[in-house]
């Protein structure tokens, strides 16, 4: 569908037949005498013609069109009408989209203010809302903007490798279209999956790092728990979402481990490879301790996607520290918590410490020694062997040559 | 192809077809290993070399060709169901040797498995021959006079016991890590990794590196020795090899009883085809470990 964006142009041959007769404009029908015609073009080639049935069921269709395109009163009319300004009566989403990033994309491409629209590339509302004349409320299904409908209508700019490029945007489109979120709203047709503008808004959407922006890193957790309610809860239990409440913007926010648009099901096989090393981004000394076990040797190679990971013992949400009575790896829970996997776990079973550091002395000095005795054990046969085996070949070889010139045997 | 072999040393076929007019009579074959030994040896080798290779692949999980292998096999649990069903055959046969030498050595009291200069158990004379056989490496003495095992192969055996032992151990207790901590402390369990993966490592390296070159790759025996696999070797080969235990069992009178016939040529063909899948598995798994190493 081709947006007819403005009636800022010029309206050649009806301009040349009716220049003489001016007339004042009373009724649609007027207008439609003309703009009725679909396939009515302006000089620039762009579509002015109006779906007369089609704008009388939009949700704009009781009004008269000089409602809008105030600056027309009587025939012949301007060759330049001016942008319709939908925030006359829209007061709240025009002051919205004045302060979004889309406002500020504008004007830095057209380097003028955006309060007219003059920066857009078409006019600010119907990039999104579509036809002007065709606009539905946005419960209808025909809506550009009904819910299963946002992901096509943002990815027309979003999904666009051109435009990512352009304005630096990772290609948020495909990767929301895989994740979770796209498939529940895409292939299962949920309503309330959440689609662009749960998380964005749709008017004032702000950089991510406004921190007025839902998508601020301290305003994440608000943000997807306004759907999960639940997680948020616990989350806000545990260190890390007390952390970021307290101001502390390096803890993880939902997106460090989810990511934000490539969201997947954190059950599934491919979330459980892949997330690991996202805690031990920051838990360095813990992921590299985990990598000697068997755990994560387990892990590494696949197939044994049940493997502890971070979160099977340290839970995800509501992770909590060792010295809480509620942490799963708190002394008292460690039973429970090892049993889940380990049937038949017990006291002894659970002081198997699963981030030993066999290199450090201080904190585990017996597996320290068992190491260090090993790696000496196998160095000295080794190196006996070796060079026992090294000087044997060289007086082997020399019998052999010896011997073979000699015409004798060799030993 | 392998470089010209010296008479002597050659293996059975070819030291049949070129030596006859030097020798009278048919070369005579003796038994130096028996059917059941060999098959112990197998047993021991094939599983070996599944264990190393899964047991690397888990060593080594953060490497690339452990994560293509692991894809290929369909994941980890392919790799794991794969290492201990290798360690159950070998755990069978180390139980099967252990039964043969309790019965042996206890009920039979048969001494010369403890000491004598059939033992396995190492003596005054092992040490000499260490000290002699590095004297003649460097050229300042004669070379000594190796009885039916020699240091090395001593050393081979006990390094495979013990390692059988630690490397069982600990791995029976990784498996079944509830029922052993019921009677180890957690730490154990630990430790168990730690000593598991350094110890199997060692074996692979010791496996694929000296008793590849020691017992098969020298140029005395190069490329194979083949007496593992057949279980004959000819007399010259007897006698130049174990000069000690020919000369006790000529002393003895008892070379009759351990006279047999020239290995089958199949058999031969056989031993070779194993022998060399062996070491060129053992080799590419030894090359994947020092680089693995290497690259960290």
């Amino acid at each position: 569908m081709k947006t007819v964006s403005s009636f800022g142009l010029t309206l050649f041959s009806s301009a040349l037949l009716l220049a003489a007769t001016a007339r004042p404009l009373h009724a649609d029908t007027d207008c439609l005498t003309c703009h009725s015609d679909t396939t009515m073009q302006d000089a620039n080639g762009k579509n002015i013609g109006v779906d007369a049935n089609k704008f009388h069921s939009s949700i704009h269709g009781n009004l008269k069109c000089s409602d809008c395109h105030k600056d027309i009163h009587d025939y012949p009319h301007p060759d330049r009408p001016a942008a319709v300004q939908c925030e006359s009566c829209h007061t709240d989403e025009g002051a919205s989209i004045a302060g979004s990033v889309h406002a500020k994309a504008a004007a830095a491409v057209s380097g003028t203010t955006t309060d007219s629209g003059a920066g857009w590339k078409g006019h600010p509302c119907t990039g999104c809302h579509g036809n002007a004349h065709e606009i539905v409320t946005k419960t209808d299904p025909n809506s550009t903007v009904y819910p299963l409908n946002i992901p096509k209508t943002c990815g027309g700019c979003h999904g666009d490798p051109a435009m990512a490029k352009k304005f630096h945007l990772p290609n948020v489109y495909d990767l929301y279209i895989d994740s979770i979120h796209g498939f529940a709203l895409g292939k299962e047709g949920l309503l309330v999956a959440a689609n662009c503008t749960s998380c964005h808004g749709a008017h004032k959407i702000l950089s991510h790092t406004d921190p007025h922006s839902s998508t601020y890193r301290t305003n994440i957790p608000g943000t997807c728990g306004s759907c999960h309610v639940g997680i948020n809860e616990q989350y806000q239990k545990g260190v890390h979402g007390k952390a970021v409440a307290a101001g502390n913007t390096s803890a993880p926010v939902c997106t460090d481990c989810h990511t934000a648009h490539g969201i997947v099901e954190p059950t599934s096989a491919d979330f459980r490879m892949q997330s690991t090393p996202i805690c031990g981004s920051c838990h360095r000394d813990k992921f590299s301790t985990y990598r000697d076990t068997f755990h994560s040797q387990l892990g590494l190679l696949g197939g044994y996607t049940e493997t502890a990971r971070c979160w099977d013992c340290h839970r995800a949400h509501e992770v909590l520290p060792t010295s809480d009575p509620n942490s799963p790896v708190n002394k008292a829970n460690l039973i429970a918590t090892c049993g889940r996997c380990h049937a038949g776990a017990n006291a002894s079973f659970v002081q198997y410490q699963p981030h030993a550091n066999a290199r450090n002395r201080k904190l585990n000095p017996a597996l320290y020694y068992i190491r260090l005795f090993m790696n000496l054990l196998l160095t000295s046969v080794l190196t006996f062997f070796m060079l026992h085996t090294v000087l044997w070949l060289i007086r082997s070889r020399l019998q052999q040559v010896k011997s073979k010139s000699s015409g004798g045997k060799n030993a | 192809m392998p470089e010209p072999i010296p008479t002597v040393t050659a293996p059975v076929p070819k030291a049949s077809i070129a030596v006859p007019p030097a020798v009278p009579e048919k070369p005579r074959y003796f038994l130096r290993f028996t059917l059941g030994q060999r098959s112990l040896h197998a047993v021991l080798l094939s599983t070996f070399l599944g264990l190393a290779a899964t047991g690397l692949m888990m060593r080594f999980s953060g490497s690339i060709w452990a994560i293509r292998f692991a894809k290929l096999v369909d994941g980890f649990g392919t790799i794991l169901f794969f290492h201990k069903f290798c360690a159950l055959v070998l755990t069978i046969a180390f139980l099967v040797h252990v039964r043969e030498i309790i019965a042996r050595g206890i009920f039979k009291r048969d001494k010369s498995i403890f000491w004598g200069p059939t033992s396995m158990v190492a003596n005054w004379k092992d040490v000499k021959d260490l000290f002699g056989h590095m004297r003649w490496f460097l050229g300042l003495g004669p070379k000594p006079k190796f009885e039916r095992y020699a240091y090395w192969e001593k050393f081979d055996y006990w390094a495979v016991f013990w390692g059988m032992v630690v490397i069982g151990f600990s791995g029976y207790a990784m498996w079944f890590a509830p029922f052993f901590a019921r009677f180890l402390p957690g730490w154990a369990l630990n430790a168990a990794l730690v000593i598991h993966s350094e110890e199997g490592l060692l074996a692979i390296l010791f496996i694929f590196s000296i008793h590849f070159v020691n017992t098969h790759l020298r140029p005395d025996s190069f490329p194979m020795d083949m007496v593992i696999f057949t279980g004959r070797e000819s007399e010259e080969e007897f006698k130049t090899r174990r000069p000690e235990e020919y000369q006790r069992m000529i002393a003895e009178g008892k070379s009759a009883t351990r006279i047999t016939d020239a290995p089958q040529p199949w058999l031969i063909n056989f031993s070779r085809a194993v022998g060399f899948t062996a070491i060129l598995i053992g080799l590419t798994l030894l090359v994947l470990t020092l680089s693995a190493y290497i690259a960290g």
